[in-house]
């Protein structure tokens, strides 16, 4: 009787090697039209070369061929996740060009609007990434926030996503004053109650931990080195938030706390969006409750179209109008850099104006761009699920990244 | 001026131009303190240590973006733009340098890992070289795209558009074909002295001079006589065809012999006039 130990099947003179997959372009992880070269050492991801561009539209090309006001809506159609954020930093930087004075209610209407943007977008991201994740039911319940925040900028906007609600000078129209109560109650009688709910069923939940704690750990040097912003840099432990060091309109006016992370790692990035709802609420209640009645918009009729109630009465009011809609308004030469702090983090504008009633050059500055060129390195060594957790995480949208 | 906008404020300038000129020293070309962003325009093969020093010793710790910007006329046409912040000094600065097609920039991918993509896109968008990149591919655009389409030469609408075809099964490139001529309006005011001939006014000026042929002008479809005016003296040339021609002119000489037909006579007073109208 003989009998022969077990051989190991890989030992001998095979050779493993690695070998390369594709994520993507088509993916349901991928948020969009992402493709990821990974090399994979068997489910350990050795290096990852993201290919974006898929949704590259030449956004900045368009915008120089269009007039300052023909280019506004082009920022809704960036992050489609949040496009009154996107709105924000354009106008702003037209605004800082011509140093145009924003009437206070249009202020607070921005910022109120801005964070009832932030909830939206956080909604999306958060229940995306838990579905990537592997739960279900948080999603659908987090996307019932959304469905009402979506009808809130439909009631304010006439658009569902794509608001062109912001303008220089202020906002297009004045929101009637049963939204403004509409959204005072909605946020304690439907927001929290459906966010704590679809929460407690995340936050503290083991396999959604499993999945994320410890998950692409960046330390606070590396945050800074790789430029990050937003939730990513917060998440890291630095305090960084645009609406608070560098306040625009009413921000500074706004009672509210910073979220950081003390482990910087995926599940952090998550928990400081799940606060960042809750602040946004806080600052969206103070708006509710300062805000003051007024002009929506700035009486500079060389930039803000007049009414059409005046229109009608008042000749010059008709020559504004029509010069305003066919020209558009002339910007004095010189260049600006505004950034804003968008759902996902730093949103830049670079415009250069020479002058005319045209951008010379609009350079976007998105904020998926420094993330998701970090992948690379945040998701060396861990493994190939780990890779959607990651890019959960990061919170990228295609629309801006790749512009 | 009194500052009116709503923009980002951030910590006071005060100083800060200064400080970063003397200490840049022979480094910087041009600086200026405008609209609220200080811009320092640098020498192009010192922009890596001119970075370096602004990381280093001034607390610019971050990369936000880096731009590329065209401007044709000039010999060093592009310009490379860099927008740092610094998170404890709570500052923005914006610096420049310029540089042609040929001329490398030095990379900063050694001060800041983000700049790679960053660079790339650059790259991309106006071909401008960064010398010491070691990635320096396409990034934003097709695989295998030839030009650099942000620059102002390039046509908005591209060379190339593509489509599935069904007999070969793949996707096919083909020259732009555009349905109509992309619609660009000047709003120069004739007022102000335009230095164009407006539409219409070609016709009292005897010979006008030719218009400078557009090399990069994408295909259009239609007649290349289109801009012959066009004129209708013989039936032939109405275009109604041979059928409907022999039709009117069988009409003409047949029932009204040619009169035609007269209009009803003007009433004396309209109906309502004396009612006082709608006003």
């Amino acid at each position: 009787m003989s009998f022969s130990l077990e051989q190991s099947p890989t030992t001998g003179d095979e050779v493993i090697t690695n070998y390369t997959i594709n994520f993507g372009p088509q993916h349901p992880a991928a948020h969009g039209v992402l493709r990821m070269v990974m090399e994979l050492d068997g489910e350990i991801i050795e290096r990852i070369d993201p290919h974006v561009g898929l949704l590259h539209r030449g956004t900045e090309k368009l915008i120089e061929h269009k007039t300052y006001l023909q280019a506004l809506p082009y920022f809704d159609r960036l992050d489609y996740c949040s496009p009154l954020g996107m709105e924000h930093s354009y106008v702003l930087a037209v605004e800082k060009l011509l140093n145009l004075g924003v009437p206070l209610r249009a202020q607070y209407l921005r910022v109120l609007f801005a964070e009832l943007t932030r909830i939206c977008n956080h909604m999306l991201n958060m229940g995306s990434h838990v579905m990537d994740v592997g739960a279900m039911t948080p999603n659908l319940w987090l996307f019932e926030i959304r469905e009402d925040c979506l009808n809130f900028f439909e009631r304010a906007s006439g658009a569902r996503m794509h608001s062109a609600w912001f303008r220089p000078g202020g906002v297009h129209q004045d929101v009637p004053e049963k939204l403004l109560v509409d959204i005072g109650e909605w946020i304690d009688t439907r927001l929290f109650p459906l966010f704590e709910d679809a929460m407690s069923l995340v936050v503290d939940n083991r396999i959604f931990k499993q999945r994320n704690v410890d998950i692409a750990i960046v330390s606070k040097e590396d945050a800074l080195a790789w430029g990050f912003s937003g939730p990513m840099i917060r998440a890291a432990g630095i305090p960084w938030d645009l609406r608070k060091s560098q306040p625009y309109d009413v921000y500074d006016r706004m009672e509210f706390d910073i979220p950081v992370g003390t482990n910087s790692d995926c599940y952090d990035r998550f928990m400081v969006r799940v606060e960042e709802v809750r602040q946004s609420a806080r600052i969206m209640k103070q708006c509710l409750a300062q805000m003051p009645q007024g002009p929506i918009a700035s009486t500079d009729r060389k930039v803000v179209p007049p009414k059409r109630a005046e229109m009608k009465q008042s000749m010059e009011s008709l020559i504004h109008h029509f010069k305003l809609y066919t020209e558009g308004f002339h910007v004095p030469a010189g260049e600006v850099y505004v950034a804003t702090e968008s759902p996902k983090g730093e949103f830049g504008v670079y415009l250069v104006s020479d002058g005319s009633n045209k951008p010379y050059r609009c350079k976007i500055r998105p904020t998926a761009f420094s993330h998701l060129q970090a992948m690379d390195f945040m998701s060396k060594g861990h493994m190939l699920p780990d890779a959607t957790a990651i890019l959960g995480a990061i919170d990228v949208v295609f629309g801006e990244c790749d512009r | 001026m009194a500052v009116l906008h709503s923009a980002p404020r951030y910590a006071s300038f005060e100083g800060v131009l200064d400080e970063l000129t003397g200490a840049l020293g022979d480094m910087v070309v041009a600086s200026r303190e405008e609209y609220g962003e200080i811009v320092i325009n640098v020498v192009r093969e010192r922009v890596e240590d001119a970075l370096r020093k602004l990381r280093d010793e001034h607390q610019f710790q971050q990369l936000m973006d880096i731009a590329g910007a065209d401007y044709p006329t000039r010999l060093d046409r592009f310009d490379v733009v860099y927008c740092l912040l610094s998170v404890t000094r709570n500052l923005r600065l914006i610096v420049k340098t310029t540089t042609d097609e040929a001329t490398p920039v030095p990379t900063v991918t050694t001060l800041w890992p983000n700049a790679g993509w960053y660079e790339r896109e650059v790259y991309d968008m106006y071909g401008v070289l960064f010398a010491g990149n070691t990635d320096l591919r396409r990034i934003l655009t097709d695989y295998g795209f030839e030009g650099h389409p942000f620059r102002k030469d390039f046509p908005l609408t591209g060379y190339v558009e593509l489509r599935y075809s069904e007999e070969d099964k793949r996707v096919v490139y083909e020259p732009v074909e555009l349905a109509q001529d992309l619609r660009q309006f000047d709003f120069m005011s004739p007022w102000e002295g335009a230095d164009y001939v407006l539409p219409g006014d070609e016709k009292a000026v005897p010979p006008p001079p030719a218009p400078a042929p557009v090399a990069t002008a994408p295909v259009t479809r239609g007649p290349a006589e289109a801009d012959k005016p066009k004129t209708t003296d013989t039936p032939a040339q109405t275009g109604a065809g041979d059928k409907a021609n022999a039709e009117a002119a069988k009409d003409g000489e047949g029932k009204d012999g040619g009169k035609a037909p007269e209009a009803p006579a003007p009433t004396e007073s309209r109906p309502d006039a004396d009612k006082g109208g709608k006003a």
